[in-house]
């Protein structure tokens, strides 16, 4: 039984199996990353009621709210696929943390950037040492971390391994970094910095960026798919399977 | 085992005693770093003392990632890291031995300077003892961390800047809270909460750093 | 003992071996034979467990080297291209600091023998720094003497060597099989073995990765 199982996930992960499937997903995942984006965006920015303390400039939250968000969900499932590469050398694993890194940092970027515009209207500057601003910062940090290393070891099949493991490293770092920064910025500047997050949030506010999220886990989805897929053109450029696909065009 | 873990500690002192004029370098770094602050800031008592906790816990976190080379390196580079993890003995053990003896070599020079440095930059004694406290705590949780970050660059051509980069975000919580508590004890508040932090990161660092490494060097290993 | 199963080897996008399979049985003698690049030092590297291969396992004594480090470690001892020397260290520290990483104890008068076997009798307190590189290999020689293995995996053991050095190795080599051990070695320079000994070519294979046939 385990057996048949474990034959089933080796073939499925084959990168020349993934390439085939990966095809017919693409399509489904960005059209409705873009319905439900548009729709989302729709709703955020013409239904959603005014802010009383912020005015509109707090609509910004459709965006840097759900890009903070993937920023740390793509980085924990770089981790954990490159937990599976590890453990169980599954080559495909492997592709994903590799193709999922860049787009991680782009939200954490983006992160990074629609939260200093918002500062700008809340706090009168472009940048304040807030707790969740310099988590981000650090968490971008980590990206750069993964992504030189990477890139810095020739070895396709080490360079996999060592990034690995320091996004592993970093996930545990994570909490702890997140942990103390918090606690720093309580320490350092109390309640003078107005928080993100209000204790409630009107429903009407809720929905759309319940959406934004779910358009960004897609568009996310789409993207590591299109990434992952020439990661493993790339890295087996030399195989029979790649080959062949090449002679048939 | 514990045969093991001695005798390459001891290896590892030995051959740093024979370079003796190695030994003082982060250290000299080290009170260099701070030296520089009062030049590029102010000596006024106050402004000093309000840098103080900051400027000496970054030097320390600077000179303890120059020094993190020395850790593997040069057995990378002569083979004896082969050799260690060709040991019946578990590498675990052995990385833990090694660690043991950069902090000798570098964590532990810096806690006894310390005091002078807490003179320079005019803390107050009980600041003074705490920067010591922290700095005990603190250092060796810089080399088990390092330890990871060097065993991954270590067979990567120029390194050193690579190394900083995946080891500095790293070291952020301990900065946070070893400058933390010293800035605390200077207002005289109680620092408990500061040093207990930094003791269970310890503990943490301690049971699962090593492991880290140990995996680390056997994918560079494997190249 | 030593069981090699279908392993298969990449390097830089080249394919060097697949399928490759051998057993080493006691008192064996295998030489890696192959030019430059073919992947001998991946081969050795694999055999010690250094290195993971593409697919395929390498077994000890029936088991996974993977799953009893412990056991198979106590019992092989491996030279690579690099000396493993300290130059801050003297010669008997330099022996006695690799056997340490082995939690062997070896008595004083056993590692002077072994010492002045290699041809470095007067040299136990002369520091690394001041040898030559043919007398650091001759350290190592005294290593793999000391170690008490069964199994000796050596990568290029002549480099360096003069005449006599070599003449050394092969005797040691005889030695070893004499007493039941086994020994995987490569060399480029000839080695006279005056014994029975068997052998694995590896080929350079031209095709890349994913086409490649067994090449031994």
């Amino acid at each position: 039984m385990i057996k048949s199982i474990w034959h089933w996930i080796q073939r499925f992960s084959s990168p020349k199996h993934f390439y085939g499937m990966s095809a017919k997903l693409i399509p489904w995942f960005t059209v409705s990353a873009l319905l439900v984006g548009l729709y989302g965006l729709y709703l955020g920015l013409f239904v959603a009621p005014t802010d009383y303390q912020q005015g509109e400039s707090y609509r910004i939250i459709f965006i840097h709210v759900p890009a903070a968000w993937m920023s740390l969900f793509v980085y924990m499932v770089m981790a954990i696929s490159s937990g599976i590469g590890i453990i169980w050398q599954i080559r495909l694993a492997d592709m994903v943390a590799a193709a999922s890194a860049p787009i991680g940092a782009s939200f954490a970027f983006l992160a990074l950037v629609t939260g200093s515009l918002w500062g700008k209207p809340m706090w009168g500057a472009y940048w304040v040492w807030d707790a969740r601003l310099t988590s981000e910062l650090i968490l971008l940090f980590l990206y750069f971390g993964y992504m030189a290393l990477q890139s810095a070891i020739e070895d396709q099949r080490s360079a996999d391994k060592a990034s690995g493991l320091l996004a592993i490293v970093g996930v545990v770092n994570i909490t702890i970094i997140h942990y103390s920064v918090e606690w720093w910025n309580t320490l350092h500047q109390g309640a003078t910095v107005a928080k993100f997050d209000k204790p409630s949030m009107h429903i009407d506010m809720l929905i759309p960026l319940l959406l934004m999220a779910l358009a960004f886990k897609l568009f996310y989805a789409a993207v590591v798919l299109v990434r992952t897929r020439n990661e493993a053109l790339y890295r087996d450029r030399n195989r029979r399977w790649v080959r062949e696909l090449i002679n048939e065009l | 085992m514990l045969k093991a873990y001695y005798y390459l500690l001891m290896r590892d002192l030995r051959l740093a005693f024979r370079n003796r004029h190695e030994l003082a370098n982060p250290l000299i770094f080290f009170v260099l770093v701070v030296t520089l602050f009062p030049l590029a800031v102010t000596p006024t008592t106050e402004a000093l003392r309000a840098m103080a906790p900051g400027v000496i816990w970054v030097s320390a976190l600077l000179a303890v990632l120059l020094s993190l080379d020395r850790l593997f390196k040069e057995d990378f580079d002569d083979g004896s890291l082969d050799q260690l993890m060709l040991s019946p003995n578990p590498l675990v053990i052995l990385v833990l031995a090694k660690v043991t003896a950069h902090w000798f070599l570098t964590g532990l020079p810096l806690v006894i300077i310390a005091p002078l440095l807490g003179m320079f930059m005019a803390l107050p004694d009980e600041a003074g003892a705490v920067l010591i406290y922290s700095l005990l705590l603190g250092t060796p949780v810089l080399s088990l961390i390092g330890a990871i970050g060097v065993s991954l660059t270590v067979a990567v051509n120029r390194g050193g800047v690579l190394l900083s980069l995946i080891v500095l975000p790293l070291y952020i919580p301990i900065l946070i809270f070893g400058a933390n508590a010293v800035d605390v004890a200077m207002d005289g508040l109680p620092v408990r909460g500061q040093l207990l932090f930094l003791a269970a990161v310890l503990v943490l660092a301690l049971s699962l750093a090593p492991l880290a490494t140990a995996v680390a060097l056997r994918i560079t290993a494997s190249r | 003992m030593l069981e090699i199963q279908s392993l298969e080897c990449v390097r830089d996008d080249r394919l060097l071996f697949s399928e490759l399979s051998f057993s080493l049985g006691e008192a064996e003698v295998l030489q890696i034979e192959g030019p430059n690049g073919s992947g001998k030092t991946s081969l050795l590297r694999i055999l010690c467990g250094l290195r993971l291969p593409e697919a395929g396992r390498v077994l000890w004594q029936g088991e996974s080297i993977r799953s009893n480090r412990e056991d198979f470690y106590a019992s092989m001892v491996y030279i690579g291209h690099l000396p493993c020397i300290k130059a801050d260290l003297t010669v008997l520290e330099n022996v006695r600091a690799l056997l340490d990483t082995r939690s062997l104890t070896v008595t004083g008068e056993a590692t002077e023998a072994a010492l002045a076997k290699v041809g470095l009798a007067s040299y136990e307190d002369v520091p690394g720094k001041a040898l030559s590189s043919g007398q650091r290999r001759r350290i190592l020689l005294a290593f793999v003497e000391l170690a008490g293995a069964r199994l000796w995996v050596l990568d290029e053991p002549l480099t360096a060597l003069d005449v006599q050095g070599v003449a050394l190795m092969e005797s040691m080599i005889l030695e070893h099989r004499a007493a039941g051990g086994s020994v995987v070695f490569t060399t480029h320079h000839g080695m006279q073995l005056d014994c029975e000994m068997r052998s694995v070519r590896l080929g350079r294979i031209a095709r890349s990765a994913g086409q490649g046939e067994n090449q031994c």
